[in-house]
């Protein structure tokens, strides 16, 4: 980042004298805010349109000859399947509630980043091809012409939104800016213009089972790895089972879990956990993940790469799936996974092995969130734990955008964290929960080209955070979503140095007490428990 | 600039109408012709719009969820913000649909001088949008005793909660002042605050300017400019009873009050007005937050590309064995 | 997923409420047609022109009221040349004597609630 945080601070947001509908991104000096397009081999792999080198920057996008009629059809099939874009296209009075709560909005004072305005960029086009007034009245009613500039902000603008659907809280019609934005990114799709942080872990999960792309034989090594780690720290050994036929229960989490810091702690967590319970449970090397870059690039990719999941849950025979802790996953599989790969009746209604607790409220979807399970335990006073153990840590929470606004897990976390430590402070109440601000780096975005975007798409949240460390000397970002911990660390390194980022399963991996354990002398991270400096 | 062309708009419309009220022939044009026609449109325009969205199906279950959900009984449920029962659904859209409870959430965001983000509880778009649509509503009922014979009970009571004030003769209806302070304010938000203005429509402003309009002619009949108020419940009547007549002797002023009212209500299917009926279609409202204990079935659930396990397992077949992974194929 | 049954349902409500004034008024028979007003025999004027009468006789009433009670001010010449003196009970209600015949089938028609009665005894037929 070549911008400090005071520059980036200087924010205008009385909008500017140029008309919204007169489209124009200069690419070449807004660098920092965009994100590369999709690389052609990750489109051929995918069997995607129009694979093709191309940059942004280009005056030729090197679009197919009927682009127009190719948005113009596919904008009528989505009209056809989605009374959604209908209704959203429709209802919107303008009313400006939604103006200044994107984070993408108040991190950068850009008026197409008002929700309202992004919707508009849509709109403005339904209005011109498909309603009676837009076609008479053209401008007067809102209409605008579809033309190659027109698509060139969509490219900008719908890669400038995470689907956080934070706006959508507050709309008086709930219009959800991460529905329309899934449309346009279709319509996107079909001319081949989109990012290669959503298609190539697309096409890697598609391929390999995970987004990073690990194949089996490096998933066992890093989980083996891990779990030397874990003896190094506890004295315990495990050795996860993987592939394992009979299990009762089949866990998937977000790759990011088992590959990179700080989501390995989380990792080494659930492993603790687990083995704590003696739990019997098995890993998948081919449903190796947990998230899906699908939802960030049409509905058949989510289908695509959400079909392992019961799959997998099938081949091996479990009785029903646990999730990791990962947050657009859970959108997936909490709204989209029963309607698209169930119904699962090959699998029962969860039951908890330990404490007898039917989670039916996943009665037909058969997957039950970590969190949820991790409370029931802890209700249950099934876990032997030691709070003290994570005295060193000033904890906040960060709810994460899709299990607050997609799901409603709220209370679990905070409940498990509340029995795991003891010090938990909340940010101010317009910045959680269902308000909860996106971490700037969801929806595919999290790449390293489009850091201005994230580091101001993050403000809101970095800002909530300071506010608490300076306020409680918070030192820690607690979250439950594997796009937090692979993007926070970098933007709290940008706007609040001193705080650092982890998973709630790595706190409940600290504080559990095991059988057969050494005296713990240092945390999951390898860095010494408080009063056991050396 | 665009707030000046619905100015224009409404303007030409309001002149026309008093000018071709000053003509006799054109009388039954504005008072049975054009209402007749506006109904029509208006009633016809609206059951085809929600007939159009009904035809696409709700593919996916996609509530916003603003609560705790439904999960494990020893943790607070917020049944309202997150429903899980239909019944809890219909407590969810009846808070949304008659206390706007969205909008009660707003805040205004700001940076402060020393860079900090504060987020101001701001309440007052919710007050002029819940205080415009609730005057409106009863404004609409109490005119009922235009046409309905007899008058029910009912109608009268609410005009005389209206009148509670007992100022004036006739007795000033507080609905009255109400509606126009609140489409006064909305249009001062369209207007001056900044971020409004610049996403702001034609469209948007041509609504509030015929609203003002109508409100404004309405009250002027009331208390200004006369009519003959049984002459005006004939017509009204007539026109219910499709027997229409044209009493003689009423006011030019009661053509343009029913002649902008009927440019609403033709134009109502074709704007962003069918918010009324869109906000009970709304599916990120008006679906339970059972996601999971309750499947949704897509009707184009179409199937897609795969890589099923057997392929995976023949990719990488060897690093499998080489690792000591199980494999399904021998 | 269409929801078909709620949404027609939902429509027939819409059709019905904004249909309201039709299907009461077949269902109540109503009269088109304006009250018949009985008039006083051999009376040809108010003390305004009819039409304005029709439209304005509560203003002037309200005028009357202010003028004679407030400032003593008690006759009102007509447009026709007469001296009328400013009383409802006796001007008004001198010709107009009985008003259920006359005030509330007017009023009632258009539901209005006046409240005059609410001070002055109503002649005859009671108050409404």
């Amino acid at each position: 980042m070549k911008k400090t945080p005071q520059e980036l601070l200087q924010i205008e947001y009385r909008p500017p004298r140029r008309e919204w509908m007169d489209p124009h991104v200069d690419f070449e000096a807004r660098r920092g805010t965009w994100s590369y397009p999709a690389a052609p081999k990750n489109l051929e792999y995918l069997g995607l349109p129009n694979p093709r080198e191309w940059s942004p920057t280009d005056e030729d996008w090197k679009l197919p000859d009927d682009w127009k009629e190719i948005v113009h059809k596919g904008f009528l099939d989505l009209l056809d399947r989605f009374r959604s874009l209908k209704v959203f296209m429709d209802c919107c009075v303008r009313c400006g509630a939604c103006s200044d709560k994107c984070h993408f909005f108040i991190g950068s004072g850009d008026p197409k980043n008002m929700p309202v305005l992004r919707a508009e960029l849509l709109r403005s086009v339904y209005r011109k091809d498909f309603t009676t007034a837009g076609k008479i009245l053209g401008s007067v009613a809102g209409g605008r012409e579809l033309t190659l500039e027109v698509i060139k902000e969509w490219y900008y603008y719908f890669y400038q939104c995470t689907e956080c659907r934070r706006c959508s809280v507050f709309c008086p019609y709930g219009i959800d800016t991460a529905e329309i934005t899934m449309m346009a990114r279709e319509l996107l799709n079909l001319l081949g213009v989109n990012i290669n942080w959503v298609v190539e872990p697309v096409a890697n999960c598609h391929r390999t089972g995970n987004h990073l792309g690990i194949q089996p034989h490096t998933f066992k090594d890093n989980i083996e790895f891990l779990c030397e780690e874990l003896e190094d720290v506890t004295g315990i050994h495990i050795e996860p089972p993987i592939n394992k036929k009979g299990a009762e229960i089949l866990f998937i989490v977000p790759s990011a879990d088992y590959f990179a810091d700080p989501g390995i702690y989380t990792f080494m967590g659930y492993l603790l956990l687990f083995e704590h319970l003696g739990l019997d449970y098995t890993l998948s090397a081919y449903a190796s993940e947990g998230g899906n870059f699908g939802l960030f690039l049409s509905h058949d990719t989510i289908k695509r790469l959400n079909y392992k999941m019961y799959a997998e849950a099938k081949r091996l025979g479990v009785k029903w799936i646990l999730g990791g802790e990962c947050g657009h996953m859970w959108r997936v599989v909490h709204q989209y996974m029963d309607t698209l790969n169930g119904p699962a009746g090959f699998l029962e209604v969860p039951r908890s092995p330990i404490t007898g607790t039917v989670f039916d409220n996943a009665a037909s979807t058969k997957m039950v969130h970590i969190c949820e399970f991790t409370a029931d335990l802890i209700h249950h006073g099934k876990l032997k734990l030691d709070p003290s153990r994570n005295d060193g840590w000033k904890v906040t929470f960060h709810d994460s955008c899709n299990p607050a606004r997609g799901m409603g897990l709220l209370e679990e976390p905070r409940y498990i964290l509340r029995h795991v430590l003891n010090e938990l402070y909340e940010m101010p109440e317009n910045t959680i929960r269902e308000q909860t601000f996106c971490c700037g780096g969801g929806a595919g975005l999290g790449n390293d080209e489009n850091m201005e975007m994230r580091m101001r798409g993050g403000l809101p949240r970095a800002n909530a955070v300071r506010h608490v460390h300076e306020k409680h000397g918070v030192n820690i970002l607690s979250c439950i979503c594997a796009i937090d911990r692979a993007v926070l660390p970098t933007l709290m390194e940008y706007w609040v140095p001193e705080v650092r980022v982890a998973g709630v399963h790595e706190m409940v991996g600290n504080a559990l007490v095991m059988e057969g354990e050494k005296e713990r002398t240092t945390n999951l991270r390898g860095e010494p428990l408080p009063g056991k400096e050396a | 600039m665009r707030a000046f062309q619905a100015l224009v708009i409404v303007a030409v419309l309001s002149g026309a109408a008093t000018l071709a009220a000053g003509v006799t022939a054109m009388r039954p044009v504005l008072g049975i012709v054009l209402p007749y026609l506006a109904l029509a449109v208006f009633l016809a325009g609206m059951v085809a719009r929600v007939v159009w969205w009904a035809r696409s199906p709700v593919p996916f279950k996609i509530t916003t969820v603003c609560g705790q959900q439904r999960s494990l009984p020893f943790l607070r449920r917020q049944p309202l913000e997150s429903p899980f029962t239909g019944w809890q659904v219909v407590g969810r859209m009846a808070l949304e649909i008659l206390l706007f409870r969205s909008l009660f959430r707003n805040t205004r965001t700001e940076l402060t001088p020393r860079k900090n983000l504060a987020y101001q509880p701001d309440k007052l778009l919710w007050a002029g949008a819940l205080a415009f649509h609730w005057s409106f509503l009863v404004i609409i009922l109490r005119h009922l005793r235009l046409f309905l014979e007899p008058v029910p009970r009912m109608v009268g009571i609410l005009e005389s909660v209206d009148g509670f004030f007992q100022l004036a003769v006739p007795t000033f209806l507080l609905t009255d002042a109400v509606i126009v302070a609140a489409l006064l304010y909305l249009l001062a938000r369209r207007l001056f605050n900044a971020r409004v203005r610049y996403v702001s429509l034609a469209a948007d402003y041509l609504a509030l300017f015929l609203l003002l309009g109508i409100a404004g002619t309405g009250i002027a009949m009331r208390y200004f400019w006369k009519v003959d108020l049984v002459s005006v419940k004939e017509l009204a009547l007539g026109l219910v009873t499709l027997r229409p007549v044209l009493p003689e002797g009423v006011g030019a002023i009661f053509f343009v009050h029913l002649f902008l009212v009927s440019v609403l209500f033709a134009y109502f299917p074709f704007s962003k007005l069918v918010h009324m009926g869109g906000v009970f279609l709304s599916p990120t409202r008006n679906m339970a937050n059972d996601n999971r204990a309750r499947r949704h079935v897509n009707p184009w659930n179409h199937p897609v590309p795969v890589h099923t396990y057997e392929e995976w397992e023949e990719e990488f077949h060897d690093k499998l064995v080489a690792c000591g992974l199980p494999l399904d194929k021998e | 997923m269409y929801d078909a049954g709620k949404i027609l349902a939902g429509l027939v409500i819409f059709l019905l409420l904004v249909t309201t004034p039709v299907w009461w008024s077949f269902a109540m028979g109503a009269e088109v047609r304006a009250p018949k007003l009985v008039l006083p025999e051999g009376r040809r004027a108010c003390v305004l022109p009819t039409g304005e009468m029709k439209a304005t006789h509560m203003e002037l009433l309200n005028r009357w009221r202010d003028l004679a009670v407030r400032h003593g001010d008690r006759v009102m010449t007509t447009w026709d040349g007469r001296k009328v003196r400013r009383s409802l009970t006796q001007s008004c209600l001198g010709c107009h004597t009985d008003k259920d015949k006359f005030c509330d089938r007017c009023h009632d028609y258009v539901a209005v609630t006046p409240y005059c009665w609410d001070c002055h005894v109503a002649p005859r037929g009671g108050a409404s």
